[in-house]
């Protein structure tokens, strides 16, 4: 096996050097009656070459990789720069650990302080952890820290959140004793309704909505904080589509005091849904009850700057059952992902990318809309995301613009909501051009008329 | 100095300017040397440096406030973001990243951590375009190649583990042990009914466990009791028993081998007393990598387990992640598993859609990520698989289990090993005859990173004190192996004669110790840029 330098022979000199008889003599631990005996039943090995074949040639059953694109809910298609596939794949970050010695781990460290300062300067909050698994499970552990730090145990999440989210964020939950409520949202706006908030008790620990939510609606964020603050609870912002950032007002801003996000947009492959990167900020005074692993600045003795992991009395492996959260392993090189995108993009950059997704989105939602049958049923302002309603079922729909015309023109709502049986959610970015759109629009017209 | 000496010696025509002692001491190391002193992106930021090149906008551009009200708008013109270049970004990251230790430069025996070899074909095969881009939402008929994948690395990982049942959506270890702990809460719960499910809140631990172990039992609402270990570092079967006696116990974490190395050889008698108390065994997979091929959890009794494919499977660290923690469990507990699930369609008719995802499981704990996981590890894991054969597999963990058998062999004369039985796949050892002469078991490692290796993990696990956990795994040949043992005991050497050399460790790198404690006291967690009194102003939105 070429990944295993010692070769038969010498391994037979180790263990006469160790004075053991056979390879099978190191197991002698392990009762014979629990050995496994046979031969696993996994293919023999195969070569590099064919090992390649195999994976082309599954990867050829993923029509739709191939396809114009338009899905969003919840991933993104961005351009990104060649460089940043090529830094990631340094050694020296993707082969690296956990920075658990930090004399020899500054790069890894340095690189997610940057990343925390960036992750706080779009969400506008003082502090950011050094990343979660994706933005799903930022949500649940934002539910989960609201009820530390307020004592109260019902939280009301609105339900223009992503619905994998609120899923995600209900097996969280289901014994921590949280209360998970829904608030409704206006049918006509496409936004979380205000009203649903108007008598908050002196138990609800938070709302939680997301913005630009599920339907691509930005909402009434500061609204939404006036009210959660009213009652003393938190307000947790979750934002799907990072690219926003770049156009909208920060949560931070608008008085958010949890923000979570799925930085996919930040460079990061679709690869079929992961691996992404949660981020998580929040204020300063909840530095002590936020989840996951922070790097902050320390000096050596010569007074020398460098970074640490820190905080960690929070985490598992010092507080175990009394941990703010389970999470060891996070997504460090998703991070420096985002992180390398986002440096590159720059200021000037992350501005004009988040614009052109606003200004295409806009052209788009326009020429749809004049289509006979095609409406759009939500009057809220959108940033690159807006539901469409169509004159028949989505679904079938959708499939025939994919297999006859080539264009994967969106999600079709009933697959979350059977009461949204026409409606699709169409996403444009940067990457699709005025063309794709065109066709776009073409194809749902000569499929309707 | 050598080659600098040669090159002097030709520029000055053969003649070579005379070599003293003056002049030796008078090269000094450059402190302002670029790639050590490389600081933050920001402090390279300068306004109206461009990093990145878009297409224009080709379409009708309606004025911003038109689409967006005003108010929705940011106004803070996204000031403090960094404004660099292409070539600076390149460099930045060029520069900080040599100052990593990585596992393509050597030995990272962190033990418990499995630091093997990450194939450069994994990377290759994860960026295949008809993966790389391929939409998480898109159709399933559509998607048949990615779902094969999954498909196909659960028949194999249900294959290793003899344990049927499978979810690759945990995106961690953690994340996979909290599953495994949710899908015992559910099958309690429907097996005894809530009333009495709730007389049993108790998980079981061994005080040699993983931090993750006691976090993952609260977040599902178990209380944790601690099982001792023996002197002989196994779980104590008769401590096993009393806790097991009252009736409320859910069930048992445990590690197999155990975090000390050591396989727990009355794991048959330890499922079967949790078992007859009522509760299920779950296991931290962390170790797998001495059992591959080697033993089967479902043949030991276990219940449900969670694997590391960022360990066994040699997925890449990343400096912290991305991880993946697929679930794997017996037949009984498959219905709690999360959704949705990938299954293979049986009917014929449906052959387009071969693959399919499945969402009908009414008893499942629900779904714990988004979308379907941490692809991406799913596709290395199954080219590591694919490429090692189920003969590379075995002799994957044969040669793991004997390369830390060496090491125990070959550091035993000079450190102390608290437990006498053989170890697998990694080692223990404690700081106990170094630490009289005041070196412990931190100085011990930093004087290591001198030598070129990266330190062992250290305290932990914590019932062992000063305790040293070395695990090589099998992507170490054998002379990087006697360098580490000759490493290690020249440091118990100096350890004994001169221990302010291990005090002040490590005396080679960038930056000494830092100071940990005051950064905890007043952390700095962030950048702040220096106060833009203008830009705020502005309030444009830029471009």
């Amino acid at each position: 096996m070429r990944y295993i330098p010692n070769s038969p022979e010498e391994r037979a000199e180790m263990l006469e050097q160790i004075g053991v008889a056979s390879t099978e003599k190191l197991f002698e631990s392990i009762p014979e009656n629990l050995r496994w005996r046979g031969h696993l039943n996994v293919p023999a090995a195969m070569s590099e070459l064919e090992l390649l074949q195999r994976f082309e040639e599954m990867g050829a059953g993923n029509r739709a990789a191939q396809r114009t694109c338009f899905l969003g809910g919840g991933a993104y298609s961005h351009y990104t720069p060649t460089i940043v596939d090529h830094l990631i794949s340094r050694s020296e970050f993707f082969t690296a650990y956990t920075p658990y010695q930090p004399e020899i781990s500054q790069g890894t460290l340095q690189a997610i302080f940057e990343f925390q300062t960036l992750v706080c300067q779009l969400t506008g909050m003082d502090i950011a952890n050094a990343s979660m698994y994706d933005g799903s499970t930022a949500m649940a552990e934002a539910v989960l820290m609201a009820e530390r730090v307020t004592r109260r145990r019902k939280v009301i999440v609105s339900s223009a959140v992503h619905p994998q989210y609120l899923e995600v964020a209900h097996t969280y939950v289901q014994h921590a004793g949280i209360d998970l409520q829904r608030a409704d949202f206006d049918p006509a706006t496409g936004q979380t309704l205000l009203s649903a908030f108007d008598a908050l008790d002196d138990q609800t620990a938070a709302i939680v909505i997301q913005s630009p939510n599920f339907f691509g609606c930005v909402e009434d964020v500061k609204a939404l904080a006036d009210k959660a603050h009213a009652a003393g609870a938190l307000l947790v912002v979750t934002v799907t589509e990072a690219m926003s950032f770049g156009l909208l007002k920060s949560p931070g801003a608008c008085g958010a005091d949890i923000v979570v996000a799925e930085g996919q947009s930040f460079g990061v492959p679709l690869s079929f849904g992961g691996p992404y990167v949660g981020l998580f900020a929040t204020r300063d005074k909840y530095a002590r009850q936020i989840p996951g692993r922070l790097v902050g600045e320390a000096f050596d003795k010569q007074g020398r700057r460098g970074f640490v992991l820190t905080l960690a009395t929070r985490e598992q492996h010092i507080r175990r059952e009394k941990a703010t959260s389970n999470i060891c392993t996070n997504e460090g090189l998703i991070a420096l992902c985002a992180t390398i995108y986002l440096e590159t993009m720059g200021r000037r950059g992350i501005q004009e990318v988040a614009q052109q997704c606003a200004h295409k989105a806009h052209y788009a939602a326009r020429v749809i809309e004049k289509v006979p049958g095609f409406a759009l049923p939500f009057s809220g302002p959108f940033f690159n995301e807006f539901v469409v309603r169509g004159p028949s079922a989505a679904a079938p729909l959708l499939a025939r613009l994919a297999q006859e015309k080539g264009v994967d023109g969106g999600i079709a709502l009933s697959r979350f909501n059977p009461d949204q049986p026409n409606d699709f959610l169409v996403c444009v970015t940067e990457t699709n051009t005025r063309a794709q759109i065109d066709a776009l629009v073409d194809g749902l017209q000569s499929l309707t008329s | 100095m050598r080659a600098l000496l040669a090159l002097i010696d030709r520029h000055a025509g053969g003649q070579r300017p005379p070599l003293d002692e003056s002049m030796s001491s008078n090269i000094t190391k450059v402190t302002t040397h670029l790639s050590p002193n490389e600081r933050l992106i920001f402090d390279r930021s300068q306004t109206g440096r461009r990093g990145y090149s878009l297409p224009p906008l080709d379409v009708d551009e309606a004025s911003l406030d038109e689409i967006i009200p005003a108010e929705f708008q940011r106004d803070d013109d996204l000031a403090g973001m960094p404004e660099v270049t292409e070539v600076d970004v390149v460099r930045h990251f060029t520069r900080i990243s040599t100052w990593n230790y990585s596992i393509d430069q050597g030995m990272y025996p962190l033990g418990s951590c499995t630091m093997k070899y990450n194939s450069r074909l994994n990377e290759k095969v994860a960026r295949i375009a008809n993966f790389a881009n391929l939409h998480p939402l898109a159709a399933e008929a559509e998607s048949q190649g990615a779902l094969q994948v999954i498909y196909e690395l659960q028949q194999h990982l249900a294959e290793i583990t003899g344990l049927p049942g499978i979810s690759l959506q945990p995106a961690a270890g953690a994340h996979g042990e909290m599953t495994g702990i949710m899908i015992i809460r559910a099958f309690i719960d429907a097996r005894d009914g809530k009333e009495a499910s709730a007389q049993r809140r108790t998980m079981l631990i061994p005080d040699s466990a993983h931090g993750t172990n006691p976090a993952s039992a609260h977040l599902s609402g178990f209380t944790v009791k601690t099982i001792r270990s023996t002197p002989e570092g196994l779980t104590d079967l008769d401590h096993l028993r009393e806790l097991c006696a009252h009736g409320d116990v859910a069930g048992l974490m445990l590690t197999n081998p155990n975090t000390l190395g050591l396989f727990e050889k009355n794991i048959r008698e330890i499922c079967r007393i949790v078992h007859e108390a009522g509760g299920l065994v779950y296991m931290d997979g962390a170790n797998m990598n001495a059992l591959v091929g080697i033993a089967r959890p479902g043949d030991m009794g276990v219940d449900v387990i969670h694997l590391n494919l960022h360990k066994t499977f040699s997925t890449p660290h990343g400096g912290g992640g991305p991880g993946s923690g697929p679930c794997c469990c017996s037949k009984e507990l498959e219905p709690f598993l999360p959704v949705p699930r990938i299954v293979r369609s049986l009917s014929r008719d449906d052959e387009p859609r071969a693959f399919k995802l499945d969402y009908d499981y009414p008893q499942s704990i629900g779904r714990v990520k988004a979308f379907l996981g941490n692809y991406g590890m799913m596709l290395r894991a199954l080219a590591y698989i694919l490429t090692h054969g189920y003969d590379g597999l075995l002799e994957a963990t044969q040669a793991a289990v004997l390369n830390a058998r060496y090491i125990a062999h070959g550091l035993q004369s000079d450190y102390e090993k608290p437990f006498a039985g053989d170890p697998m796949h990694e080692v223990v050892f404690t700081d106990k005859r170094q630490s009289r002469k005041g070196a412990h078991t931190l100085d011990i490692a930093k004087r290591l990173i001198d030598y070129g290796f990266h330190p062992m993990t250290i305290y932990f696990p914590l019932i062992v004190s000063g305790a040293m956990l070395i695990e090589p795994t099998e992507s170490v040949g054998r002379q990087e192996l006697d360098q580490f043992i000759d490493a290690m005991r020249s440091i118990a050497k100096e350890a004994l004669n001169d221990p302010e050399l291990l005090l002040n460790a490590p005396h080679t790198t960038r930056i000494g110790r830092l100071d940990e404690a005051a950064a905890a006291r007043k952390p700095v967690l962030r950048w702040q840029p220096p106060a833009e009194p203008h830009a705020a102003a502005t309030g444009s939105s830029g471009a």
